[in-house]
């Protein structure tokens, strides 16, 4: 052998040689210094986390009725992170999917995309209620569809459809801001929580606590069969409302008849137990349990542009609410000692303040009053003497008997985005004043109405807020709590839908009955001349309501508000206690451009009550046909006999 | 059949010297890591593959027996026979190499992107596997053709051109792997057979910058030569951490099955290479399948069985009668050793994803023939030389 040859022959296995070390080593380091590592690893490649979703609870009305429950769906869907990893591998196994189930491509293109941005941490629900057939077909040839699954979903269920809707809310995937919160701990990214309503004041009650299977996959994420260990899931409890379901139905439908927006409240004058909550326009909350809202639902729910349905106009809505602010002024004057419940003030029709002459709405004139005669009729200049005799009197005593009732600030009820609406002071207006004066203002415009600021607190914002107009923003629910405590002696209620909390078998696990916000002192004679009043006011010929509530069976009293809005026709408002002289019950409603008080929001008032008192169908229909059309309204109080009183 | 693109025929005298030889005068040692080898990588197919194909627990192991079988034979044929003829037939055997792959480019069917399998009525025929017998047999020829100039650099560059035509050729179906091999032939052919020293310093220089054209330059100037796949590959090899979802999933999965295995393997509860984790696990990553599931013990078996295999091979290199046999085995040793470490070397993580088989292990009918037709020259070139005295004296030294 020549040397050449040998030496290049020694190489050659000098490289073999080294070659096997090296792979000898290698082997050495992996299996036996590095075995328990990697044998963790592959113990944890074959086993996946499957969290058993656990049903929200049930809600319900004060009779167990059921509002909101679960039903159970095939849902079909992706698990992004199982599907194939090449794009030419997806492609094709959409357009296979797309065929089974007649989706195009594109399409579960687009929703693999847009869900998977929307809701990170969750599959991506292609279809809901799937039939049978696919889920079969889909379990044979697995093999071809790594990433799709059908599971079984719970649902949110809405058996009345739209009923109270702006109560229950809704609940959806929780969102990344939420999930640093500390209400939301131990949710995890993809879990449903409420969202609105009591679905989200309540979501630690209903929110159920998942479950969580180990179980062996393998490499395309399908299960191999062995289950490692399993947590069940526990249902969350379920949430009995106060919410009575026939006042909620006869809530709702009164409101509906009405093209305008609307809002009512009935409540439970003693505890501020809701009985009956609603908003019109409103919305069907079984659209937020789809998995991706399309635009056009969001415009409806949201825009505008539809009368917003999503907004609660009971607890959301900013208002004047005119001639129902009266019993309210009253108070304050009365417990301010500006007036008496004998004081006589002699109503000619008009009030005459600065230069400026008010008159009677609709230009009726009705001499001398005491307040019980002035509440039936509604005598605005009585109260314009009220409100100037407060102004005199000095100091905001008018506003500080109203914010103690309730107006001005959020009642506290168990509902979520409750706004405080604006109750006008003295200061306030002063500090606009100052600050559309000073130098470095940019104009001369409220932020918070739009109204001219260009003068300071005056003799005529007392006069208007004794009437419930000028710069005053309040909503149904404040004027339920502020008549429930004229009619309960003093207490001013905080207001609650949430009623008791059950477990899944039906034990009652907590009571929700909280105290009431404070007490006042009112006297019983003070008292006693409103609710007379106001009771004339229905039921007394010559009542502004007594056409609607004149043959109503149960005493009852009422008090109508026309308010005027700027660029709208007038708003229509009532509120009723009853019965009377020992109210229960109080409604509060608003019917936007609805006109006079008792031309729309008294009826809807009388179809509350006729529901809560389960007052006969024949009975309701015979008040219902004395309500008066619109032209003989109009002409009531031009009519010589003059037995009706002031409509406003 | 591979032995109809084979070139035929010859005279199959019976020597009288591997008549008095043990097992008809075959290297002995040989035999057994080729058989070792072939059994122990049929049983290995069997224990992962038994619930792959429905109703069919054999399905791997059965074809995988028929291929060896006919490897078998086709390999003792080989043996019987003179290799010294196939210098003669030298340009008809790379003229049938150049044409079958070729061929496959041109009616190839198309199969993962890649074209590298002709359809046979019983079998799908990998024409680029028995190039490299055909490549090492022709360009073998060529080398000793004008053995006296070998040591000319023109000479050196005609067999470079010559093993690189093919090498271009299976790189354009795309075979990454078996491109790399054949150049790997082709360089151990111009190294055994004395090749100067300042060609292969000049040809190293050549390739780097060949290497760094492909890699850096020429995806710069926007006319990639890899496939993006491939780049993805290297590139993901050299940065393990850049994406541990995608491209270097092939990899960790690898590295856990056979890390898993530990000392003494998983046996039945091989869940990386049972569960699909570990991809291609029949062919390019079988070696992942014996790592976890015979442990280190297992893995080193297989590994002496392939030291046993080269280590003959290089000593057979030694022992042959004329260096026509030496280049032969010299060429199919470097084969070997080339495909046992790209191929290993994937699986346990330190070389880049490259599709190269592992010889007589992965499944696969044109790998398991051809490679048994390289031990059967091997075979051969043993038994000529212990038909002449001089091989016989070393023999019994």
């Amino acid at each position: 052998m020549p040397a050449q040859f040998a030496l290049r022959v020694a190489i050659l296995s000098g490289f073999a040689l080294v070659m096997f070390s090296i792979i000898f080593f290698r082997l050495w380091y992996l299996q036996v210094l590095s075995g328990e590592k990697y044998l963790k690893q592959a113990r944890n490649n074959q086993v996946r986390e499957i969290t058993v979703q656990a049903p929200r609870g049930e809600i319900l009305d004060r009779s167990g009725h059921i509002l909101v429950n679960n039903r159970t769906a095939l849902a079909l869907q992706l698990q992004p992170t199982d599907l194939p990893h090449s794009k030419k591998k997806r492609q094709q196994e959409f357009a296979r999917l797309g065929q089974v189930v007649g989706m195009p491509p594109d399409e579960i293109h687009k929703q693999l995309r847009q869900q998977t941005r929307e809701l990170p941490a969750s599959p991506v629900t292609l279809k809901r209620d799937v039939n049978h057939d696919l889920v079969y077909y889909l379990q044979e040839n697995q093999a071809q569809y790594p990433g799709v699954s059908v599971q079984n979903v719970y649902v949110r269920h809405y058996p009345d459809g739209t009923l109270g809707a702006q109560i229950l809310g809704y609940a959806r995937e929780v969102t990344g801001p939420q999930l640093k919160e500390p209400r939301y701990q131990g949710v995890q990214p993809g879990d449903q929580v409420g969202q609105a309503g009591v679905e989200n004041t309540y979501d630690h009650v209903l929110r159920g606590v998942n479950g969580m299977s180990r179980v062996q996959v393998d490499a395309a994420g399908q299960p191999t069969g062995g289950v490692l260990s399993q947590t069940q899931p526990k249902a969350g409890d379920n949430l009995v409302l106060s919410i009575d379901n026939r006042v909620q139905s006869a809530g709702e439908a009164a409101l509906h008849a009405f093209s305008t927006p609307g809002a009512f409240v009935a409540m439970n004058v003693r505890d501020g137990e809701i009985l009956g909550l609603g908003s019109s326009p409103t919305y069907d909350p079984s659209v937020f349990t789809k998995p991706r809202l399309s635009q056009s639902v969001v415009d409806q729910v949201f825009s505008n542009t539809t009368g917003s349905p999503y907004t609660d106009r009971a607890t959301q809505g900013l208002y004047p609410t005119g001639s129902t602010f009266k019993p309210i002024t009253a108070v304050a004057a009365l417990e301010s000692g500006v007036l008496t419940p004998t004081t006589t003030i002699v109503d000619g029709g008009s009030f005459t303040e600065g230069g400026i002459t008010l008159h009677n709405a609709g230009g009726g004139t009705y001499g001398s009053l005491q307040l019980p005669q002035a509440l039936q009729v509604s005598s605005d200049v009585f109260f314009y003497n009220v409100g100037a005799n407060l102004y005199f009197h000095g100091g905001d005593a008018q506003q500080k008997w109203a914010s103690d009732l309730g107006i001005g600030h959020p009642t506290g009820i168990d509902l979520p985005g409750e706004v405080a609406g604006l109750l006008p002071t003295p200061q306030w207006r002063n500090q606009l004043y100052k600050d559309a004066t000073s130098p470095d203002s940019p104009g001369g415009t409220s932020v918070v109405t739009g109204d001219p600021t260009d003068r300071p607190w005056s003799e005529g914002d007392n006069v208007n807020l004794a009437v419930g107009q000028g710069d005053l923003q309040t909503n149904p629910l404040q004027m339920a709590v502020a008549y429930a405590a004229i009619a309960n002696g003093g207490d001013v209620v905080r207001p609650h839908v949430g009623m008791a909390v059950e477990d899944t078998s039906g034990r009652a696990v907590q009571e929700i009955a909280p105290a009431p916000q404070r007490h006042l002192e009112i006297s019983p004679q003070g008292r006693q001349a409103i609710l007379q009043g106001i009771h004339m006011a229905a039921q007394s010929p010559g009542g502004t309501s007594y056409a609607v509530f004149g043959n109503f069976p149960i005493p009852m009293a009422g008090k109508t508000g026309t308010a005027q809005r700027v660029g709208q026709q007038d708003q229509s408002w009532y509120v009723a206690l009853a019965p009377y002289p020992n109210p229960q019950i109080v409604i509060a409603d608003t019917i936007e451009q609805g006109g006079f008080g008792v031309e729309s929001a008294a009826p809807v008032a009388r179809q509350i009550l006729a529901a809560y008192f389960n007052v006969h169908k024949q009975e309701a229909k015979a008040a219902g046909g004395k309500v008066p059309k619109q032209g003989s309204i109009q002409a009531g109080p031009a009519a010589p006999s003059g037995a009706a009183g002031n409509p406003y | 059949m591979v032995s109809d693109v084979y070139p035929r025929p010859f005279d199959e005298r019976r020597s009288a010297a591997a008549e008095r030889g043990g097992i008809l005068g075959l290297d002995p040692l040989l035999l057994i890591a080729a058989l070792g080898l072939i059994g122990f990588g049929i049983f290995s197919l069997g224990e992962v593959t038994g619930g792959d194909i429905p109703h069919n627990p054999y399905f791997y192991v059965i074809r995988q027996a028929i291929y060896a079988v006919i490897g078998v034979a086709l390999m003792l044929a080989l043996a019987r026979v003179d290799y010294s003829r196939f210098r003669e037939l030298r340009v008809g055997l790379y003229t049938a190499m150049i044409g079958s792959i070729i061929l496959v480019l041109l009616l190839g069917q198309a199969t993962r992107g890649s074209k590298r399998w002709i359809e046979l009525p019983f079998f799908t025929f990998q024409p680029s596997e028995l190039g490299k017998v055909l490549l090492v047999t022709a360009l073998a020829g060529f080398a000793i053709d004008r053995g006296r100039r070998v040591t000319e650099r023109q000479h050196t560059a005609r067999i470079l051109l010559m093993g690189f035509v093919p090498a271009v050729i299976v790189f354009m179906q795309p075979d990454l792997g078996t491109a790399v091999t054949y150049v790997v032939i082709t360089l151990a052919i111009l190294f055994v057979a004395g090749a100067r020293w300042t060609h292969f310093a000049l040809l190293g220089v050549l390739l780097t910058a060949a290497v760094s054209a492909v890699l850096v330059i020429a995806p710069a100037i926007g006319h990639p030569v890899l496939k993006g796949y491939q780049q993805q590959r290297l590139t993901s090899f050299l940065n393990p951490s850049s994406d541990p979802r995608d491209a270097t999933y092939q990899i960790d999965q690898s590295l856990i099955a056979i890390g898993s295995g530990a000392k003494t393997g998983r046996g039945a509860d091989s869940t990386q290479t049972e569960n699909g984790f570990v991809p291609d696990r029949t062919t390019d990553f079988i070696f992942s399948v014996v790592g976890e599931r015979f442990g280190f013990v297992g893995a080193a078996f297989v590994l002496s069985l392939y030291a046993l295999l080269i280590w003959r091979a290089l000593r057979i290199m030694t022992l042959s009668k004329n260096l026509y046999g030496s280049l032969i085995a010299g060429a199919i040793a470097a084969m070997f050793m080339c495909q046992v470490f790209v191929n290993v070397g994937v699986a346990i993580g330190i070389m880049p994803v490259t599709g190269i088989p592992l010889p007589l292990m992965s499944f696969g009918g044109s790998s398991v023939v051809v490679t048994l037709m390289a031990i059967g020259l091997l075979q051969s070139i043993y038994v000529q030389a212990r038909l002449t005295s001089k091989s016989r004296a070393d023999l019994l030294r």
